[in-house]
């Protein structure tokens, strides 16, 4: 049955036809065939077993599922996989490994941002994505002037721009000193 | 969610080509379509993906005001140089909604498009006039502390959740929209957004297979231009009231001034009434209060939402006196 026959046929029981899609993840190009209704996040954890990647609301309101798309965060749960040709995506697992942790993994452990663990790996990803936007001169809602080119990351500005990311434990505190430490460039 | 065919559109006019079959529709950021495709909400049967068209730049236009691409990310309109030095109610409005997250991925068309977050729209055990026309609506004599105070109907009384629009509406931008026969229209952001009426399953004057390919804003009003948003949490939740004003004084006196509202009504709420009132008067609080009383004149509380009549005037008199400060 062709696919123009399936969706002009009222009430008919609709074919899904899977779809083909390449996409690098954590450096590597992965090919998958997929339901068209697969979600990012379901690609990453149930198609390429990379399960780092949290499912909490599943509608990008809790922030777990927070994964770097080309270099840029986004909640993974409320995207296609199909619509990811080509891109580049960046899990918890492709940031750092337990030999060499990315310094905000390493800045988690250190403060204890974090009890149960299960936002963890959002909370990273979207750290790394949100210090990359204050890189970049981004301005948020804590950000006097918008028009200001210099960001000054202060803990209200941090907060604001992790508003995004929800922890049910409320480790807040810790996870913004963590932040805050690798913001700062501090060692320990 | 409902099984559905995918294709990726190349270019604009294959996009409006492909969206013409039945029960077709545009995907772009997919922050809104999916999360009400999960839910059973929207059930299209095909997906025509916009996201790649080649419709994210923001370029300056030759009388000095700028076009925003339709597909450019919510982020990039917020970050843009000449948003935030020229546009800044534009960039102040985005980044007070949604998260880092939902901006980096949802389109400035799609912002504009996304539906209502009446909780009866969400719950779909509950009456719904605009899911499914005829049926009722379940938040008028329910919970409706989040609903409509302006131009609400006895259909519907849901709001439209945008605050970028509610810039948009203060900057009186136009929307470019590209139709099913390659023809090309603007419709002015007053216009574009429909108040619910009979029929609250229609919420703007698209056409069907209409897609929306950019923003004009033109050149901006004199003025300090401050974007305010009251909401039950300090970030990432939708408005109760908002208010995007544009104040231009000669130190004492008001010489011209914008005012819309979001979080009141089924659209971005210009009152052009409040403006009327505030052009040409002191810039005095007085002044303010009279203008926050005609642009609520015709508020009607529905029970839960009767504060919103109060918090919307208090909340334009406090951004009005900000705006209004000289600098």
């Amino acid at each position: 049955m062709s696919v123009s026959t399936v969706i002009d046929t009222k009430n008919a029981e609709i074919a899904t036809k899977n779809a083909e899609v390449a996409m690098t993840v954590n450096g590597r190009v992965r090919h998958l065939d997929l339901d068209p209704r697969t979600s990012l996040l379901d690609a990453l954890r149930e198609h390429l077993h990379l399960t780092g990647t949290k499912k909490g609301c599943d509608h990008g309101q809790c922030g777990a599922c927070t994964v770097l798309l080309n270099g840029r965060r986004i909640n993974s749960c409320l995207t296609l996989a199909v619509m990811h040709e080509g891109d580049e995506i960046v899990t918890i697992e492709g940031l750092g490994s337990p030999q060499a942790l990315h310094p905000l993994q390493a800045a988690f452990i250190e403060r204890d941002g974090f009890q149960c663990g299960y936002c963890t790996p959002g909370q990273i990803c979207s750290a790394v994505g949100m210090l990359a936007e204050v890189q970049a001169g981004w301005p948020s809602h804590a950000t006097a002037d918008v028009a200001s080119a210099q960001i000054e990351l202060t803990a209200a500005e941090i907060r604001e721009r992790m508003s995004g990311n929800i922890c049910r434990c409320a480790a807040y505190p810790n996870i913004l000193a963590a932040i805050r430490d690798v913001a700062e460039g501090v060692r320990r | 969610m409902r099984p559905f065919t995918y294709e990726r559109a190349t270019d604009a006019p294959a996009a409006v080509a492909a969206v013409s079959r039945a029960g077709a529709k545009f995907i772009s950021g997919g922050t809104n379509l999916l999360d009400l495709m999960k839910l059973e909400i929207e059930q299209p049967t095909h997906l025509v993906d916009i996201s790649r068209l080649p419709l994210k730049d923001i370029e300056e236009l030759p009388d000095g005001g700028l076009r925003i691409g339709a597909q450019a990310a919510n982020s990039d309109v917020a970050a843009d140089r000449s948003v935030r030095t020229r546009y800044p109610v534009l960039s102040q409005a985005l980044i007070a909604g949604a998260s880092g997250q939902l901006r980096n991925k949802a389109s400035i068309a799609g912002n504009l498009l996304q539906r209502t977050r009446c909780p009866y729209f969400y719950d779909t055990a509950a009456d719904c006039n605009k899911r499914n026309p005829g049926a009722g609506c379940a938040a008028i004599g329910g919970f409706n502390r989040v609903h409509a105070i302006l131009g609400a109907s006895e259909a519907c009384i849901a709001t439209h959740p945008s605050d970028m629009a509610v810039a948009m509406t203060a900057l009186d931008a136009q929307i470019e929209v590209l139709g099913p026969k390659q023809t090309a229209r603007r419709v002015a952001i007053r216009d574009f957004h429909r108040l619910p009426g009979d029929t609250p399953r229609i919420e703007t004057v698209l056409e069907p297979g209409e897609m929306i390919t950019g923003v004009i804003l033109p050149p901006a009003p004199p003025g300090r231009q401050v974007y305010r948003k009251v909401r039950d949490r300090a970030s990432y939740a939708f408005a109760l009231v908002s208010v995007a004003a544009i104040v231009a004084t000669d130190g004492a006196t008001i010489t011209a001034a914008r005012v819309a509202f979001g979080g009141v009504a089924h659209k971005p709420w210009r009152s052009v009434e409040a403006e009327a009132a505030l052009s040409g008067r002191p810039a005095t609080m007085a002044t303010f209060q009279a203008a926050a009383d005609v642009a609520m004149a015709h508020a009607v509380g529905r029970g839960g939402n009767d504060f919103k009549i109060e918090l919307a005037k208090r909340t334009l008199c406090r951004t009005l006196a900000h705006a209004a400060q000289a600098g």
